[in-house]
């Protein structure tokens, strides 16, 4: 093939969705066979790395964010319907979740507490600018509750959908860690505690790495946690006279 | 066919969501509030259609990939995070497991009562 036809099948793949889609698809799917290759380690974490590879193939083919968006939003519209079906492991466990309700809960009002105060707490240390602590400040919820809050609080929401995913990719890994460490084994304890810090990626890691319970009661967390987070956040917010 | 059936279903719980959010103008994401419809619908029909299972079970098996998208949006905002970079590290790491710490030993202890039925079973 010459160049100049080699260009213009370049011109014409690079217009269309296609191209984009199938690279999003191929990344993650590289990503998982590595990811594999080292036995699951979850500093490889499969997203984490196909973002990466995804990135780079972006800058090196001079490809702009919108340009991608423009074929991977089908992949990306799925998370609707995705958050609509955690509603089918709840169901499936609600004698349990009943059984549990004041517990969950406290622990969600309580964990959200902990986690917006830590967050501001340190970003605050450490010298962070104000547009980018409130862009900090919900990063533990699910990324469309994310982004709104983020609006809402002044701050930037794609960078807040990022570090949404960088939270939730930090907390699959260090999850199972802090679960041995403290010696936690219970499976409604575990998918509660993931869902609350690492919102879908934590509910992701438990269905694929811990149990369809520890699943249930992640999305359980992650579905409360969004909806107190929306509620609770700007008043804490306001109590850091932000 | 069932596929069908479910997707219909998760779209139409999903539109839902988003007309209650948008009328009442809540800052709750639609599909969240569509989740929240799911769950009263299959109480109200007292078991989940195979549908639905089938749809939403190969959708939260997939779960992970489908934040691919939003996740390269990062790249959008190299500047900010470059100038920010060891805040941002040290922040999402040390907020994110004091979190999990502390969430998961005060579930534990206000569930204390009904701890050893529960380790018993989560055995693998």
């Amino acid at each position: 093939m010459t160049l100049h036809a080699f260009d213009q099948l370049w011109v014409y793949l690079s217009g269309a969705p296609l191209l984009y889609l199938l690279v999003t698809l191929l990344a993650f799917w590289l990503a998982t066979v590595l990811n594999k290759r080292f036995g699951g380690t979850p500093f490889l974490h499969p997203v984490l790395v196909a973002i990466v590879l995804i990135i780079c193939f972006l800058l090196i083919t001079h490809t702009t964010y919108a340009t991608y968006f423009d074929g991977a939003q089908f992949i990306h519209f799925l998370l609707g319907p995705a958050t609509v079906a955690l509603a089918v492991p709840l169901y499936d466990h609600l004698a349990r979740v009943r059984s549990m309700l004041i517990p969950l809960g406290l622990a969600c009002v309580g964990g959200i507490i902990i986690s917006a105060f830590m967050t501001l707490g340190l970003a605050t240390a450490m010298g962070a600018p104000h547009q980018l602590l409130v862009t900090l400040a919900p990063k533990s919820v699910t990324s469309p509750i994310a982004m709104g809050i983020a609006d809402q609080l002044g701050g930037i929401p794609s960078l807040a959908a990022g570090l949404v995913l960088i939270t939730g990719a930090i907390g699959a890994a260090t999850g199972p860690v802090v679960f041995r460490l403290l010696k936690i084994r219970d499976h409604t304890v575990q998918g509660f505690t993931m869902g609350l810090s690492a919102h879908g990626f934590g509910t992701a890691h438990c269905f694929s790495s811990i149990s369809a319970l520890a699943g249930a009661f992640a999305g359980l967390a992650m579905g409360l946690t969004g909806l107190l987070t929306a509620i609770l956040l700007p008043l804490l917010v306001k109590l850091f006279g932000l | 066919m069932p596929l069908l059936v479910g997707m219909c279903v998760l779209l139409t719980c999903q539109l839902i969501g988003e007309l209650i959010a948008r009328g009442a103008s809540l800052p709750i994401p639609g599909p969240v509030i569509g989740m929240m419809v799911l769950l009263v619908g299959l109480m109200l029909h007292g078991r989940t259609p195979d549908g639905v299972r089938l749809t939403s079970e190969g959708l939260l098996r997939y779960l992970a990939l489908l934040f691919v998208p939003a996740g390269v949006g990062v790249m959008t905002h190299f500047e900010l995070i470059r100038a920010n970079l060891w805040t941002l590290i040290i922040t999402l790491i040390v907020s994110t497991v004091v979190t999990q710490a502390l969430t998961a030993l005060l579930l534990r202890r206000l569930n204390r009562h009904r701890l050893e039925d529960h380790e018993a079973e989560s055995q693998p």
